[in-house]
């Protein structure tokens, strides 16, 4: 059983250099492995016990020298963010089969190495493990970004890729920190939770932790490279950053923020969520006036985030906080898919007509009827309607910061309704209304943008009508996460 | 005492071959010299040999050694089509042999004399080197520059080891730390001014700020050749024997010459990687890049411990080996399209993949970016100083190193992004092997650190 967790890291990695030293096919060679690594993922949830444990546990050292092992496993959180992964990835590549990119080989290549640095940040025990997969996500999509990027593509990736590394580079202060201050020394995640720092070390190492994760969520106000990179990056790539590797960020704040340093969670996660509240309302209100609609989506993407954030920090700072734990870990799993439904619908609408503009379209649902109706059910989802995969989450998550502050949650709700302004208002002035020369010829979704709409719709609804099954998943380790956080503050 | 004999031997014969006109013998016979110098310096492992108290080759001496002949080794292959039409090319050799022994002196001294004969021996070739071309302008500058400066420190040093003379009565690096040992309390007045004016000496050789003014025009006017030399293994060899004196001799004395270090390592990173920022010639891009990672080098020697002198040479490996690329296809491009600036290398990647990848995981390393060599030399400077908790210090290097993507970035994003001529650059067999060595080491030692960092 061990090994299943081994195979599900290799795949993408042999994957990665066979898709690099293939040629024009690479498409479809990258989405056979990434259909592998889903179908590893599958075995891996079917043997997944629902309990705290964790499983599918591996050990090597790798340098004894600094105490750094090459340790991971699989819990009830991990199982989550590894489906979220293995699920996308081939839509993702899937949704690239309507592009000819140049030199597909090293842009499917890319995506697969990104893909294995996403699985080593969602199961690594081991901090500097934990690094590296941060890292080794980062360097793929910034040559995704830049390569195959549109308009300003080199300054705006330059500042994504400074942004997020000067924020990983803190984190990795904050680990060595811990590192020295454990008396194991190692970078053990086991070590580091039974860790005693008083409540001014904690801080600072919060401190430098936090700014990894907030500026990949990325939390306001460190939120300023997000709209350029997701409008200029490739749609493949901008469903990448906001599909998966932002939950980067909220799994980071989960597993390495809350149950280390819960003293100066406690310090600053109040400041924390007023952020996150501003983000929610400024994002939104910015994405009223927004004419782009790729644009559009990235602040609606921030405004969303925010309120995943909000809610963790509300849970630790509450009295029960399993209901906004577990509305992150369905919101999280729910934004990713909508998110990459909505910019990949966005994506045939650009390549169909040549703009992003919302207001040079109009009327395609007319022409394209089933594009139209695929696209109401995944807006429907991100507005978080009942019954739809966005509500079972933000419902807990509202909840969650109900319990915290009345206020809080109130100012949080507006996102709903905020939500729900903007995206109609994109949706009647693109699908409905009077057509124009560009829209009446507007050929509808055909063959692989079928099959990847139809799969998003699917999960869509299931998730929203049935969403049991993934709390289940996560409710244990979540209940023990919380548990762990609570011994640590009687300390 | 045979590694320097070996190589004395092999630069005389590779002078007199040259007087014969037998161009053709030269690499393979300084190829060979070295090799045979590195296995005696191989063999020599463990043992220890103590030659008159004047030079011991321990394991420190040993690693380092290596490391230099490796360095030089490959650099001499790197000349294969560099020197095509130099009348030159016999002295060209023996200048770079002669300074290797010198080198191999500076890893190895017992006695401050020693140390002097051999940073002069090392420096006077250098001297020559950097002028061999004779007619052009640009090599005559770097050449006076250079010496001049060099003079100037030489001074500097010899004045400190006066003063430390007379404090101490010997030039015996063991009597003089036991000197230190003895009286830790009543250390002589002369010493004092003699410790900072030996690291002045020694900090304008290895090119630090703020003594740093030769570096950049010596290693722009100087041919790229003897650029790479400089920058890499001679860097590598000065380094070694600063921290052999500062690491270990004046150690007991850590707390005095410590803040004038921190000046130096501060001063150094803001300097050149600001500079660095504004470089429109990769050549000169590389001079500045390699003075800021003589500052990270330097991090080395604020927290002493037991694992200083590895992480010195782990960090000159890494260093090394990614100039060695970078300047290998440096000089496959200046040869191809005539110039170094960065427009030079715009649109590399579309005819020359492999230089392209093989130039970006090089620059990778160089900004030290997660499984290359360059991050774990950096990521272990960090976890030294952060040992004694100068956080404030490697705050100030992450923003540094922050600023190194910037310009380090900017050669990929040239090779990758920008539209250029497209032209083939044709590959002879020893560039291929020096730049695939050259990555390979990166990767191997940025994936599996542990082949290097029990060496010493």
């Amino acid at each position: 059983m061990e090994q299943l967790l081994l195979l599900l890291l290799i795949i993408p990695f042999v994957g990665s250099l066979v898709t690099f030293m293939s040629g024009a096919n690479a498409k479809i060679i990258g989405l056979i492995f990434s259909l592998l690594s889903l179908a590893v993922a599958g075995v891996m949830l079917a043997n997944f016990q629902p309990n705290a444990a964790l499983q599918f546990e591996l050990n090597y050292p790798w340098i004894p020298e600094f105490g750094i092992k090459f340790m991971a496993g699989v819990d009830g959180i991990s199982m989550i963010t590894i489906l979220l992964t293995n699920v996308l990835v081939p839509l993702i590549i899937l949704a690239g089969f309507q592009h000819n990119h140049s030199k597909p080989n090293a842009f499917y290549g890319l995506i697969l190495f990104m893909q294995l640095g996403l699985l080593i940040v969602f199961t690594a025990l081991d901090a500097f493990l934990f690094y590296i997969g941060w890292e080794a996500a980062l360097i793929p999509i910034y040559f995704i970004c830049a390569l195959w990027g549109g308009k300003d593509r080199i300054k705006v990736n330059m500042k994504f890729f400074v942004y997020t590394i000067a924020g990983s580079l803190f984190m990795l202060l904050g680990m060595i920190y811990l590192y020295l201050q454990n008396p194991d020394n190692n970078f053990a995640l086991a070590s580091f939770y039974a860790l005693n720092l008083d409540s001014v070390q904690q801080s600072w190492v919060f401190l430098a932790f936090f700014l990894a994760f907030a500026i990949k969520m990325p939390v306001f106000p460190f939120h300023t490279w997000q709209p350029d990179t997701y409008t200029s990056a490739p749609a493949q790539g901008t469903m990448l950053l906001s599909g998966i590797m932002l939950k980067m960020g909220i799994y980071g704040v989960i597993r390495w923020l809350l149950p280390v340093v819960p003293l100066g969670v406690q310090e600053w996660g109040g400041i924390v969520i007023i952020l996150s509240i501003i983000g929610i309302t400024y994002a939104a209100i910015i994405a009223f006036t927004r004419g782009d609609s790729k644009r559009l989506i990235a602040y609606s993407s921030i405004s969303h985030v925010g309120l995943i954030s909000a809610g963790i920090f509300a849970s630790v700072l509450s009295q029960n906080g399993v209901q906004g734990l577990q509305g992150s870990m369905i919101q999280m799993l729910s934004h990713g898919i909508n998110v990459v439904g909505l910019f990949f619908v966005i994506d045939i609408l650009q390549s169909r007509l040549g703009t992003l503009k919302i207001s040079e379209m109009g009327g395609i649902a007319k022409s394209a009827p089933l594009l139209a109706i695929t696209f109401l059910i995944i807006l429907l989802g991100t507005v978080a309607l009942p019954g739809t995969n966005g509500f079972p989450g933000e419902f807990l998550l509202l909840m969650q910061l109900f319990e915290y502050n009345i206020w809080a949650a109130a100012v949080a709700g507006l996102t709903i309704i905020f939500s729900a302004v903007y995206m109609f208002r994109m949706y009647q002035k693109t699908m409905l209304g009077t057509t124009n020369d560009l829209t009446v010829v507007f050929k509808d979704i055909a063959g692989s943008e079928k099959v990847v709409l139809f799969s998003i719709c699917f999960l869509v609804i299931a998730l929203g009508v049935y969403p049991k099954p993934i709390f289940e998943i996560s409710e244990a380790s979540v209940q023990q996460l919380l548990q762990q956080i609570q011994i640590k503050l009687q300390r | 005492m045979n590694i320097i004999i070996t190589i004395v031997l092999t630069a005389f014969i590779v002078l007199y071959t040259g007087l014969y006109k037998a161009k053709k013998a030269l690499l393979p016979l300084s190829l060979i010299g070295l090799g045979v110098a590195m296995g005696f310096a191989i063999n020599g492992w463990n043992k220890n040999i103590n030659n008159y108290d004047m030079m011991l080759m321990d394991n420190y001496a040993i690693a380092f050694t290596v490391l230099i002949l490796t360095g030089s080794f490959l650099i001499f292959l790197l000349s294969k089509n560099y020197f095509t039409n130099s009348d030159y090319l016999a002295e060209y050799f023996t200048l770079m042999l002669f300074a290797l022994v010198g080198m191999v002196m500076m890893v190895s001294y017992l006695n401050l004399s020693m140390l002097f004969v051999g940073l002069e021996i090392m420096s006077v070739s250098l001297y020559i080197l950097a002028g061999i071309r004779k007619r052009d302008f640009g090599s005559n500058e770097a050449s006076l520059k250079y010496f001049l400066m060099g003079a100037f420190s030489t001074g500097f040093l010899l004045f400190g080891i006066t003063l430390i003379y007379g404090a101490t009565g010997s030039f015996d690096i063991k009597v003089i730390e036991q000197y230190l040992i003895n009286n830790p309390t009543s250390v002589s007045t002369l010493f004092y001014p003699g410790i900072i004016l030996m690291l002045i000496g020694m900090c304008f050789k290895i090119g630090v700020v703020p003594f740093h003014f030769w570096t950049p025009d010596v290693y722009e006017g100087s041919p790229t050749m003897i650029t790479a030399f400089m920058a890499t293994v001679v860097k590598a060899a000065g380094f070694a024997a600063l921290l052999k004196l500062f690491g270990n001799t004046f150690a007991p004395l850590h707390d005095f010459w410590l803040p004038a270090l921190l000046v130096i390592v501060i001063l150094t990173l803001f300097t050149a990687n600001i500079t660095a920022l504004f470089q429109k010639n990769f050549k000169r891009m590389l001079g500045w890049s390699s003075i800021s990672h003589a500052g990270y080098l330097l991090f080395s020697l604020i927290v002493l411990s037991s694992s200083s002198n590895n992480s010195v040479l782990l960090y000159a490996t890494a260093y090394i080996a990614a100039s060695l690329v970078a300047f290998a296809i440096l000089i496959l491009v200046k040869q191809n399209l005539g110039s170094d600036s960065f427009e030079s290398f715009n649109g590399l990647a579309k005819k020359n993949p492999l230089l392209a990848l093989t130039l970006t995981i090089a620059m990778l390393s160089f900004a030290g970016i997660p499984l290359t060599a360059g991050f774990i030399g950096k990521y272990v400077m960090f976890v030294n100083v952060m040992n004694e908790y100068h956080t404030l210090l490697v705050v100030v290097a992450i923003v540094n190193a922050l600023i190194g993507f910037y310009y380090y970035f900017k050669v990929i994003i040239a090779v990758y992004f920008k539209e250029g001529k497209e032209v083939v650059i044709p590959i002879s067999l020893a560039y291929k092997a020096i730049i695939v060595l050259g990555v390979i080491i990166t990767l191997v030692i940025g994936i599996y650190p542990s082949v290097i960092l029990n060496i010493l």
